[in-house]
């Protein structure tokens, strides 16, 4: 539920940012939206209008037909979630929390997210930052590693044939399979949370960087060996350029792994984070903190995403072609 | 020294076989043919001729089955700057502007001898040539398809090359535009007085622009069927030669060749 009402905004905000070609995948479901509320909406909005639609609904301009597409759906979305979570609060008398009681306790969590009262009981920020800061650390050494491992695979045939078997037998674990692992080497739980993380993250990377290098179109390549360029003149003007989508989109794969993936590992390994929050909250019986840790955990893995999207778009060229 | 300006590529009984699923196909066989310096050559043929992987065998982008390539009495044994080509779809980097395009090869080829002013000058000089100063730093995504070509031709003119190869470069360019990069392509070659080896499948083109004419017969096996010496008087007109009976007369021979004797070009590929 709250992943399908976090995405649509997310699907909205690709579309704004799209080409030509997502304007006219919109131009479709376009005309059929108003047709329901042709009674009460006399406009009738343009397809250009909602794929001009700003990622941030509130910051529309005052345009009638934008209000009506780019903020009612959303509006409604979560209206509907509310909704079905205001029935589920009735339907298990009260075990669930209602919405508001929820939005008060959040009111409250927010109102001073940077407290810290010892290593069990900090503020949410403090959460959030410490798991933030497991993911940037596991996820870099994951990247630092991995792309060029990915190049590598990528450039000599020898290599790729060397460790394609390796990453297809181990790409498949879960990386909780690998804590036990990590806890028994690194002798902690947060070296081990990171371990997991970078195990985790490190896939993604690897093969979608292998398969953009392999998938350096032959001109350019052929360039390269007219120019006679030396192979960090390759590497740098020619190889890189070219990979870097397909080098971000493993970025961006991963940094959404290794997102889901911290959640579980602080339950298991615990101390401060927001998924140890989340478990320590279920052993108080706070369901209303681990309803308000879900929300922040998709709001972050949202941003995250929407930060790396828009990073990969500044980095695409046109002409690179397949 | 005659025997190196006369013989300036030669290329001396290559065949080319390609390794495929269904055993070994032969493209080219018993190819015998020798450039000047300062000629242009056009090699004609079919679809599936083999004229562009002979190109690419005189670049060194691939190496022959059997016989050899000699440019300026050296084995040609990989691709260098002193080669340049120019390549159908332009092959220009998206992500440099046109001037960094150029300046690539500027810099390969230059730099260990001469400052980076100096560089800078060569690049700028080159894109003024194909007369594109003005779009120095725009992206090849920014500009047309013709202006693309143009500083392919200005990128490997830049490098001051020994031989430069054209690989059908006007081909995917529209007829007006084609017939201006000819005549600046005409202007070019007469100036720098390079020699020259340019595939192509445009009859006019080959006329127009070529001291020799080299037809091929269709693949496989293919191999050179005639040569024809182009005796017109340079500098040649496109509006002038369109009435020069002997002009006329080349292009005859040239459609002769590929539709009457070489048609069939659908039964034997």
């Amino acid at each position: 539920m709250v992943s399908a009402v976090f995405h649509s905004p997310l699907e909205a905000a690709s579309a704004a940012r799209g080409s030509d070609k997502s304007k006219t995948r919109d131009a479709g479901p376009a005309p059929s939206a108003p047709a329901h509320k042709n009674m009460t909406n006399p406009t009738t909005p343009s397809s250009a209008t909602q794929a001009a639609a700003p990622a941030m609904p509130a910051r529309a301009s005052w345009d009638a037909s934008v209000l009506w597409l780019a903020v009612l759906p959303p509006l409604l979305g979560l209206g509907l979630l509310l909704l079905t979570w205001e029935l589920v609060f009735m339907a298990t008398g009260g075990s669930i929390p209602s919405p508001r009681d929820t939005f008060a306790q959040a009111v409250q969590i927010f109102s001073d997210p940077f407290y810290s009262k010892g290593p069990n009981d900090q503020g949410v920020g403090w959460n959030v930052l410490s798991s933030l800061k497991r993911v940037a650390m596991g996820f870099g050494m994951a990247a630092v590693v991995g792309i060029p491992v990915g190049f590598m695979i990528g450039r000599f045939n020898f290599l790729s044939r060397m460790f394609n078997p390796l990453i297809s037998l181990l790409r498949p674990v879960s990386p909780l399979a690998w804590l036990p692992i990590g806890l028994l080497v690194f002798k902690g739980a947060n070296p081990a949370a990171i371990w997991t993380i970078f195990i985790c993250s490190i896939w993604p990377m690897v093969i979608n960087t292998a398969v953009g290098v392999q998938r350096v179109p032959q001109d350019y390549m052929n360039v390269a060996r007219v120019l006679n360029l030396s192979e960090w003149k390759i590497v740098t003007k020619i190889l890189f350029p070219a990979v870097l989508p397909y080098m971000l989109t493993g970025v961006r794969l991963a940094v959404g792994t290794a997102w889901l993936v911290i959640v579980a590992a602080e339950m298991l390994t615990g101390g401060v984070g927001i998924g140890f929050w989340v478990w320590d909250e279920w052993n108080n019986l706070n369901v209303r903190n681990i309803i308000i840790a879900i929300f922040v955990i998709g709001i972050v893995g949202l941003v995250l995403e929407l930060a790396l999207i828009k990073l990969a778009t500044a980095f695409t060229f046109e002409e690179v072609k397949n | 020294m005659t025997s190196l300006t006369t013989k300036y590529i030669e290329i001396q009984g290559v065949e080319q076989t390609f390794k495929t699923r269904k055993g070994p196909f032969r493209a080219l066989q018993n190819i015998n043919l020798t450039v000047a310096k300062g000629e242009f050559v056009a090699l004609i043929g079919h679809s599936g001729c083999g004229k562009s992987t002979l190109l690419n065998l005189i670049a060194g982008l691939t190496t022959p089955t059997e016989g050899s390539l000699l440019c300026a009495n050296r084995e040609i044994a990989g691709p260098g700057p002193e080669r340049a080509v120019v390549f159908q779809n332009h092959s220009l980097l998206p992500w440099l502007t046109c001037f960094e395009n150029v300046y690539l090869a500027v810099e390969r080829v230059f730099s260990a001898t001469e400052s980076k002013a100096q560089l800078k000058a060569r690049t700028d000089a080159a894109l003024a040539m194909v007369g594109l100063s003005a779009a120095a730093q725009k992206r090849p995504g920014e500009i047309s398809g013709g202006m693309k070509q143009r500083v392919g031709i200005a990128r490997a003119l830049s490098m001051e090359p020994k031989v430069l190869l054209l690989d059908e470069p006007f081909g995917a360019l529209d007829a007006l535009t084609r017939a201006k990069l000819q005549d600046e392509l005409l202007q070019i070659v007469a100036n720098t007085q390079s020699t020259v080896v340019m595939v192509t499948h445009d009859v006019d083109e080959a006329v127009l622009l070529s001291d020799r004419i080299v037809m091929m017969t269709n693949g496989p096996s293919a191999t050179i069927g005639e040569v024809l010496k182009v005796e017109l008087p340079r500098p040649r007109s496109r509006v002038a030669l369109a009435e020069d009976i002997r002009y006329l007369g080349y292009r005859k021979a040239v459609i002769d060749f590929l539709y009457t004797r070489q048609g069939h070009v659908e039964k034997a590929a």
